[in-house]
């Protein structure tokens, strides 16, 4: 008795394993080894720069879609996007380096306060009660919801404004989403200048409230000669490829021309940061959301 | 008309998931989505069905013959195991979507107590081979439409405004049993 159980079991074992084992060959599936390879090669950190849900949608997207970039690790960098690259046979253009700016400078414009906010230190929470902290209705609250959000710690808050740290940002654009005021915005690190102010408001709606505010006076749209300026949804944009690829012959006119000063050169901010040698990005991942955005 | 009453019981009244209590992790685990729900459901009607198959020729013609029913659990755990294996590898290849949808799912059939359950519970009710199918087939109704009766109320629940301490789970939980009260009512309309 005790035989037949354990011939009968044995016998059962060897059949489901025989049948299993054939089953997964004639069902074998081809996997493409290079998925692995790629997830290897990123970094794993899951920010979402990329545009995917995490690092493996990303392999998974690039090994199979060619119209995939494989310069769209932002939090790699140059080294990854060659590895990538490398593995997916795609031609490499270097993405530009990004970073986060804050289009604000309420501090500098001596934007009073509107109430005693005590509620929760949440910039999302203090935007909600009665559109926000401050008189402007569009500037950095300060409480720092970037802050908690950036997956890399290159933000602080210093005197009330969120202050980006352009060695640690890296330019995933996370605070950009994050930021209910919309004060954020990606620009390359290697830019000139960019504006400060979020307003889109004119003329005495900002003045009254703010010694540093954009009027709309649009001085730098006609002082740019590259056609790089423009007023886009009531607010100054500067298209940074355009700029960057007309270079420094206008002697920043723009800073020049604004009576506001709200355009400002950049280089005290990221002055240790190297331009990319001299390489002149093609296709850059994430400016068409950041404009998007705007 | 013996069979067809069999057959609405099995659905209603004896609902696999809401009278007997069986398979439950898919019931929670897959009832998010409705298109979900009803990939899931096919695959275990499926899986119930061929099991069911297969089991029932296992105790007929080599457990029954040499007195080994008290192997009985251990081989239809078994023979249950590898057969959803094989139909995993099978829509791997064939029916890649459904492979996507299910996803994580399918090897949770392979120790799901509902296809066991029916499996047992045909041979401990002597069905012979064709009502046992049946009696298989409509028990994997019963279950895909009480998955996809949740997956409604799941979806409707998502937009609705819930205390913070019900939301997910709890409240899909609560859900569960107060139909599991509703087809309490279905009791004794048949056996």
């Amino acid at each position: 008795m005790v035989t037949t159980s354990i011939i009968i079991l044995f016998g059962l074992g060897l059949l489901a394993s025989v049948v299993l084992a054939v089953a997964s060959r004639v069902f074998y599936i081809k996997e493409d080894p290079r998925v692995e390879a790629v997830l290897e090669v990123l970094p794993g950190a899951n920010c979402g720069g990329c545009g995917f849900a995490g690092c493996e949608g990303y392999a998974a997207a690039v090994v199979n879609d060619p119209k995939i970039p494989a310069n769209s690790c932002c939090a790699g960098g140059a080294q990854t996007s060659i590895a990538v690259g490398e593995l997916t046979g795609k031609t490499v253009s270097e993405a530009e380096p990004l970073m986060s700016l804050r289009r604000c400078d309420k501090v500098a414009g001596n934007v009073a306060l509107r109430y005693q906010y005590q509620g929760m230190p949440s910039c999302a929470a203090a935007a909600m009660l009665r559109g926000g902290v401050d008189n402007c209705r569009y500037s950095c609250l300060g409480f720092g919801d970037c802050v908690v959000g950036c997956p890399f710690e290159a933000m602080r808050i210093v005197d009330g404004l969120v202050q980006v740290d352009a060695r640690k940002c890296i330019g995933c654009g996370r605070c950009v989403q994050t930021c209910p005021r919309g004060v954020l915005e990606l620009v390359p690190k290697r830019a000139r200048v960019a504006v400060y102010c979020n307003t889109r408001d004119k003329l005495r709606a900002v003045t009254d409230i703010c010694d540093s505010g954009c009027i709309k006076c649009c001085k730098c749209v006609k002082a740019c000669p590259a056609k790089a300026v423009r007023l886009e949804n009531a607010r100054i944009v500067i298209d940074q490829l355009q700029c960057l690829s007309y270079g420094g012959e206008c002697n920043e006119a723009c800073v020049a021309g604004c009576p506001r000063h709200i355009f400002r050169y950049t280089r005290g901010i990221m002055e240790e940061i190297r331009p990319v040698s001299g390489i002149i990005p093609q296709t850059s991942p994430a400016a068409p959301q950041a404009s998007a955005q705007e | 008309m013996e069979i067809f009453q069999l057959f609405i019981a099995a659905i209603f009244v004896n609902n696999i998931v809401l009278a007997q209590y069986l398979g439950n992790c898919p019931y929670l685990g897959c009832s998010k989505e409705k298109s979900v729900a009803l990939g899931m459901g096919g695959a275990v009607i499926f899986v119930i069905v061929v099991s069911t198959l297969c089991t029932w020729l296992m105790q007929r013609y080599v457990l029954a013959p040499y007195g080994l029913g008290y192997l009985q659990t251990i081989v239809f755990i078994v023979v249950i195991a590898s057969l959803v294996q094989f139909v995993e590898m099978f829509l791997k290849k064939m029916v890649p979507p459904l492979y996507a949808a299910l996803g994580i799912f399918l090897p949770l059939i392979t120790t799901n107590c509902a296809v066991m359950g029916v499996a047992i519970l045909v041979q401990r009710e002597e069905y012979d081979l064709m009502t046992s199918l049946l009696y298989g087939l409509a028990s994997g109704m019963g279950f895909t439409l009480a998955l996809l009766l949740m997956a409604g109320i799941r979806e409707r629940l998502d937009t609705c405004r819930l205390p913070k301490a019900l939301a997910g789970t709890p409240i899909a939980l609560i859900m569960a049993g107060l139909m599991s009260l509703a087809f309490m009512g279905f009791k004794g309309m048949a056996q």
